[in-house]
């Protein structure tokens, strides 16, 4: 794979000493030193003197009433310290906590239990082993109740009622929640050429990182201060809300991200298992230790995805695009607990118009009550986004089938053109900046689509099954402006902090929370973008709510386009501080001075500046400053993004399938991406290859599905697949660089892009590849079996257990 | 019940439980907490480290069954304050982002590289099909491993390889790419 | 992670010794070798022996050798090694295919031959592969060896002949000169359980077929074989019709449960086409067309 130069390349930073840039570009990792010598220090690594190990006694059952639970022989194992049950908490007014969707949600179950794996009791030990084993003397008496596990029929007559501990609740209804324009939608529909309508299914899925959910509890008996270790991708916010939930005073609360073995959505929730550990912590007097096992993850954490489309699409005969509407029935589990802005129970699924011009749409969401885990907002599914661009590709590609037209000709009619830009979608969202056309013909040019096509006719004469699958998204990251997202009703904008010492060396304090995606490397190079200092210089400190200014976390991709925005903010402030104190210094005025990467100088005098290591340390010494401006070198941040940034991408998929066996080999996969100027390439395709990865996941192998009794089917990874090394080609990347213009830096997100555009590219390859069976669509996962029943024109529902 | 095992090059002595697992072992008894674990069905391979001289899965075997043998850690491959070339690999070509599957990768390539010292991507993919990454998509701990091959004395002369000193021999990232203005 | 319930931990150094501990201990003794099937269902506290018999010093029972005119496997030979055996690939590639599709290589390193035939999971590649090659099970109590014919060594899911104090110390495969053998697996990923697997040997006389194994896993199979469908085949001529009249009987014969790897029609469609491919490819080989032997 060349890299292909372009004339409009932006000019590669300078080099500091030890070799990295000084700025933008490709830099060997920071945090990596401590990975690579086994010393991380991730949440089972942390070992605090006394401390004391917890595990959870979990439902078997999907629904069923509690009878009686007898901790009697538990408590009398002479290891245990604790056991707490619903009817404990209650006591404290803690057996339920908010979620944050206004829902509530049981700590341990207190009446009935509502999804398989849901907290019942709590253990605390001396060690893991031994509060394992008192798991086994606990006595449940539990009545099973008729579970409710097809989404689609929670709003039947006569479903149970899931959730009785709401007062008055007599269904399994949440939300109805619209976006768009019916009256248009109509219209454009009942007077289209052409109608296509298509049922698809984005089943449950998993963020499964490869780490587990866990905290670290200590209450200190002396100072009253809680410190919390937590898997946290959201550190402050979880601080708030332990303060709210619990009546701690939140000064007294300090919550520590330590490294996080991947997160991916999966750590922004607040589980059970934290608050109990804390409750242990405080019950003991001693730190207290809770990390979950796989099972309990797969089962109990944060899921993602789970939603029922329909969609339609109206258009020409000759391929345009007109109108798009789509129903939806979200599954969100046995309580609401999805993580997006407040006034966005659906997310950003009304993105789903995706790339294209159309002249109406409209979108409706149910949200239902199921037995089964809570969540829905997770696995780089930007809020939802995930969902919309697979609805839409794969209308598009069902389209394109009816009209017989090739799928990249269709996408090429109706993209949006860039003189479009910045473009307000039916449904609300204005999109910043994108030069679509140009991302998709490159992608093209680098599969070399036409050879592809021709190679494909070729093998279909054979009898060979080759498919050809494209997928372009337009994602909206970096939530968001305050006005209009908040979580729990804290506005998502996102603090950062500065400091340069004396003696010229920085400090960047962060409010977001890297789990991999190299935060104490991109942040240094941000920060040295704007000022100068080598990134070897300046020190990231996140993680700490003690250390860091308040911010609402990384997830949804925002961490760029808010907190890095905040960065660079924070640095110009800096920086704009520096040449006041370097007039004072060289006794002239500001506007004589021009800056020069790392240096305030005097214009047509360069020999006259000042660096800005000489800079820090006059601002620490006894020079005198004009009125109003104060000594040392610092500044603080609060950035409240004016909008989302929206970064887009054009993925082409190959695969070949065996007819005889229904297995499906991806044998190639193309991905440009566009996320505006990259602030450490080597990062951004590190982040893109991942979310590929996801993509083939999703598309052949992972779905959390559940039989008639609401037994959860993927609890465990003999069940719930994850892609190998053997299962992923090697990846081809291409670049566009179209920046936002609201951004500091023209920056957007990236770290979900991959993950949202993949999936549908490798469905539709197989697809494609499927069409000499007249095969229109089969639901993911493409697992041989599902292929083979596609192939028989009879492909199943893959949330429900095969029979 | 007592367990000897050599560990590291030194030979440790603890009182444990037989159905301790070894992977608890060499965290929580040993404090090398470098071998990770992340599932209940030795299915992840985060806990891959050498056991008489093999990679093994440390969650599926008993510290008891590692009693007389040999322990081989990811903490045991710098040497000297000097990284192992696959370490180098991985640093040079962003082979990790989270890092939790990192050492048990790492534990598997050296093994590879001690056994095949020139393997083809094929038989590197094969190598760590046992074991899960989410953060990579498997492309850069490829590279990683092909950079380790190419560079069997590390980077240099022995000098540890710290951030910074890029090599223009890896390329992390070959993309095709068109700048275009807003 | 989850963890065992208590046990305690004995390590046998030699047969005999391994023996004399089981017979100590009685049938809530286990034995563990490779430890890839015991103790994860022991982590998940659905096996509880109470007793763990380590044999993983018994390094004597770790060899592939010829033995007059057989094949002689030792009972603790890993994975890893029957993969690598060049032996094995000379005289039985449905070796080597099973064993490259089994499991991941780092369990390879661990699991044992002799410890999946004794594990008797329904879908265990090599229960197939022993009953396609007709292996036999040679078996050592402290009253003297036995061998059981590998078609007679599973009674039922999990479920061997063997009792309490008895030790699979040796498999046995029959030199057949000129065979051509093969293993055809479908699974949903890279080192799952198959969702079918067929595998097969044949020798031919010329062009007909003088003898044939048919084994089939994950298809609820009797014995993990196909008898009928090798009487349809055997003495016939080598042609592609016959090859799939064979699979055509292996389909019927076999009786596959629908679970989350696939429904009935498809695996008993699977029973055939990895039949066919696996007989196909054993002719291949037997005739030097194809790589392996």
């Amino acid at each position: 794979m060349t890299t292909i130069e372009s004339p409009d390349a932006a000019p590669e930073a300078p080099l500091s000493d030890a070799g990295n840039p000084i700025g933008f570009g490709r830099m060997l990792r920071k945090e990596d030193a401590r990975f690579l010598r086994g010393k991380g220090n991730y949440i089972d690594d942390i070992q605090l003197p006394g401390m004391l190990h917890a595990a959870i006694l979990r439902s078997p059952y999907a629904h069923a009433r509690i009878n009686s639970i007898d901790t009697s022989a538990a408590e009398a194992h002479p290891k245990v310290k604790a056991v707490i049950t619903g009817a404990v908490l209650e006591g404290l007014n803690l057996a339920w906590m908010p979620t944050l969707s206004q829902d509530v949600q049981a700590v341990l179950a207190t009446d009935k239990v509502r999804f398989q794996g849901q907290e019942v009791a709590f253990v605390v030990a001396e060690d893991r082993y031994a509060a394992r084993d008192a798991l086994e003397l606990i006595d449940v008496d539990y009545e099973p109740l008729d579970p409710v596990v097809d989404a689609r029929r929670a709003l039947d007559e006569g479903a149970p009622v899931i959730r009785d501990d709401i007062e008055g609740k007599a269904d399994n209804h949440i939300f109805d929640w619209e976006a768009g324009d019916t009256a248009s939608c109509d219209q454009v529909f009942a007077d289209a050429e052409v109608v296509v309508t298509q049922d698809m299914i984005y089943p449950r899925s998993h963020p499964a990182p490869l780490e587990t959910c866990g905290s670290v509890a200590h209450m200190d008996p002396v100072t009253g201060k809680l410190t919390a270790w937590i898997t946290s991708q959201a550190p402050h916010a979880h601080r708030t809300v332990y303060a709210l939930v619990a009546g701690l005073p939140e000064h007294k609360i300090q919550v520590i991200s330590p490294d996080i073995g991947g997160g991916f959505g999966n750590k922004v929730p607040i589980y059970p298992g934290y608050v109990l550990a804390v409750v242990g912590s405080i019950v003991t007097k001693k730190p207290v230790k809770w990390v979950e096992d796989r099972s309990e993850n797969l089962m109990t954490t944060g899921f993602a995805r789970d939603y029922h489309m329909r969609g339609q699409f109206a258009a020409t005969r000759d391929g345009k695009m007109l109108g798009l509407r789509v129903d939806v029935i979200a599954d969100h589990g046995a309580f609401n607990g999805t993580a997006q802005p407040t006034k966005f129970p659906a997310g950003f699924f009304n993105i789903f118009t995706g790339s294209y011009d159309l002249q109406a749409a409209h979108c409706k969401v149910t949200g239902v009550y199921t037995n089964k885990a809570p969540g829905g907002v997770a696995y780089a599914c930007s809020f939802r986004i995930t969902e919309a661009v697979y609805l839409v590709e794969r209308m598009v590609d069902c389209l394109a089938a009816e009209l017989d037209m090739d799928p990249a000709e269709l996408r090429q009619r109706n993209l949006l053109r860039p003189d479009q830009f910045p473009y307000t979608t039916h449904t609300g969202w204005e999109y910043d900046s994108g030069d679509y056309p140009r991302a998709l013909q490159l992608a093209l040019d680098v599969a070399g689509y036409d050879e592809l096509r021709r190679e494909q006719a070729e093998r279909r004469d054979r009898g060979e099954l080759m498919g050809i699958g494209l997928s372009f998204f337009t994602e909206g990251v970096g939530a968001g402006p305050r006005k209009h997202m908040d979580i729990l009703g804290l506005g998502m904008a996102d603090g950062c902090e500065l400091r340069v010492h004396p003696t010229g060396k920085a400090v960047v304090r962060l409010s977001v929370q890297t789990q991999g995606q190299g935060h104490e490397t991109t942040y240094a190079q941000i920060v040295s973008s704007q000022l100068g200092i080598p990134p070897e210089d300046i020190e990231v400190v996140h993680g700490d709510t003690d250390q860091t200014p308040f911010g609402l976390g990384t997830y949804g991709s925002r961490s760029t386009p808010v907190s890095g925005a905040a960065a660079a903010v924070v640095a110009r402030r800096v920086r704009d501080k520096a040449r006041v104190i370097t007039a004072a210094a060289l006794e002239c005025d500001p506007s004589d001075l021009e800056w020069e990467l790392g240096r305030w100088q005097v214009k047509g005098d360069p020999t006259h500046g000042k660096t800005i290591q000489e800079v820090a340390l006059l601002a620490h010494s006894s020079l005198e400053l004009p009125e109003g401006v104060e000594g040392h070198l610092d500044a603080s941040a609060v950035y409240n993004p004016p909008n989302l940034t929206y970064p887009f991408g054009a993925y082409i998929c190959v695969v070949d399938v065996d007819p005889g066996t229904g297995q499906v080999k991806v044998r190639r996969f193309v991905a440009v991406d566009d996320c505006g100027p990259r602030i450490n390439p080597m990062i951004v395709e590190g982040q893109i290859h991942g979310g590929l990865a996801d993509g083939v996941g999703m598309a052949l192998m992972q779905a959390i599905a559940f039989d008639e009794d609401g037994n959860c089917l993927g609890g465990s990874f003999m069940d719930y697949l994850l892609p190998t090394s053997m299962e992923c080609p090697t990846w081809e990347l291409g670049e566009t660089v179209t920046p936002s213009p609201h951004h500091p830096l023209g920056c957007k997100g990236v770290g979900e892009s991959a993950t949202v555009g993949s999936p549908a590219a490798v469905v539709n390859a197989v697809m494609d590849a499927l069409k000499p069976f007249g095969v229109r669509h089969a639901d993911m996962p493409l697992t041989p079996a599902q292929v083979w029943l596609a192939m028989q024109g009879r492909p199943v529902r893959t949330d429900l257990a095969i029979t | 019940m007592q367990v000897t095992m050599t560990v590291n090059g030194e030979e440790v002595t603890r009182d444990i439980e037989p159905r301790l697992l070894l992977i608890h072992f060499v965290r929580d008894h040993l404090g090398l907490t470098g071998t990770h674990w992340g599932c209940d069905t030795s299915n992840c391979g985060t806990c891959v480290l050498w056991m008489d001289g093999e990679p093994v899965k440390s969650c599926t075997v008993l510290a008891a069954m590692a009693g007389g043998r040999t322990i081989r850690t990811v903490e045991d491959l710098e040497r000297g304050g000097e990284l192992d070339p696959i370490q180098q690999g991985f640093m040079q070509c962003h082979g990790l982002q989270c890092g939790f599957c990192t050492p048990g990768m790492m534990m598997t390539a050296r093994w590879l590289l001690d056994n095949d010292p020139d393997p083809a991507d094929a038989d590197i993919r094969e190598a760590i099909s046992g074991q899960f990454c989410r953060c990579t998509g498997y492309e850069n701990v490829v590279r990683a491993i092909r950079w380790a091959a190419e560079h069997p004395d590390g980077q240099g002369s022995g000098e540890a390889v710290e951030p910074g000193a890029a090599d223009d021999s890896a390329a992390p990232g070959d993309t095709a790419s068109e700048e275009v203005s807003a | 992670m989850q963890t065992p319930a208590p046990f305690e931990y004995e390590r046998a150094g030699s047969v005999d010794d391994a023996l004399a501990l089981l017979e100590r201990h009685g049938p809530e003794a286990r034995l563990v070798a490779g430890g890839h099937s015991l103790l994860p269902m022991m982590k998940l506290r659905l096996a509880r022996p109470e007793v763990l018999v380590d044999i993983n010093d018994l390094t004597d029972l770790s060899y592939i050798r010829v033995d007059g005119d057989t094949i002689a496997i030792g009972g603790m030979t890993r994975h890893a090694e029957l993969l690598a055996s060049p032996l094995l690939g000379e005289h039985y590639a449905i070796f080597h295919d099973a064993e490259r599709v089994i499991a991941d290589p780092i369990v390879r390193n661990r699991g044992t031959i002799g410890g999946s035939f004794c594990q008797a999971d329904p879908s265990e590649d090599l229960a197939a592969v022993g009953s396609a090659v007709r292996a036999e099970m040679v078996v050592r109590s402290s009253g003297g060896e036995r061998t059981i014919p590998a078609r007679e060594f599973h009674t039922g899911p999990y479920e061997t002949v063997l009792e309490p104090a008895e030790i699979l110390t040796e498999v046995r495969v029959p030199i057949r000169p000129g065979a051509g053998s093969a293993y055809e697996k479908v699974e949903r990923r890279v080192g799952d359980w198959p969702i079918a697997a067929a595998g097969a040997f044949v020798t031919l006389d010329g062009d007909t077929v003088s003898d044939v194994g048919i084994g089939l896993t994950a298809l609820g199979a009797s014995h993990f074989c196909a008898p009928d469908a090798e009487d349809v085949l055997r003495g016939q001529a080598a042609t592609d019709d016959n090859l799939a009249a064979a699979a055509d009987a292996a389909a019927e014969a076999c009786n596959p449960a629908a679970d989350q790897r696939g429904p009935v029609d498809y695996k008993r469609h699977l029973a055939r086409e990895l039949t066919l491919r696996a007989l196909r490819r054993s002719v291949a080989r037997a005739r030097g067309e194809a790589e392996g032997g």
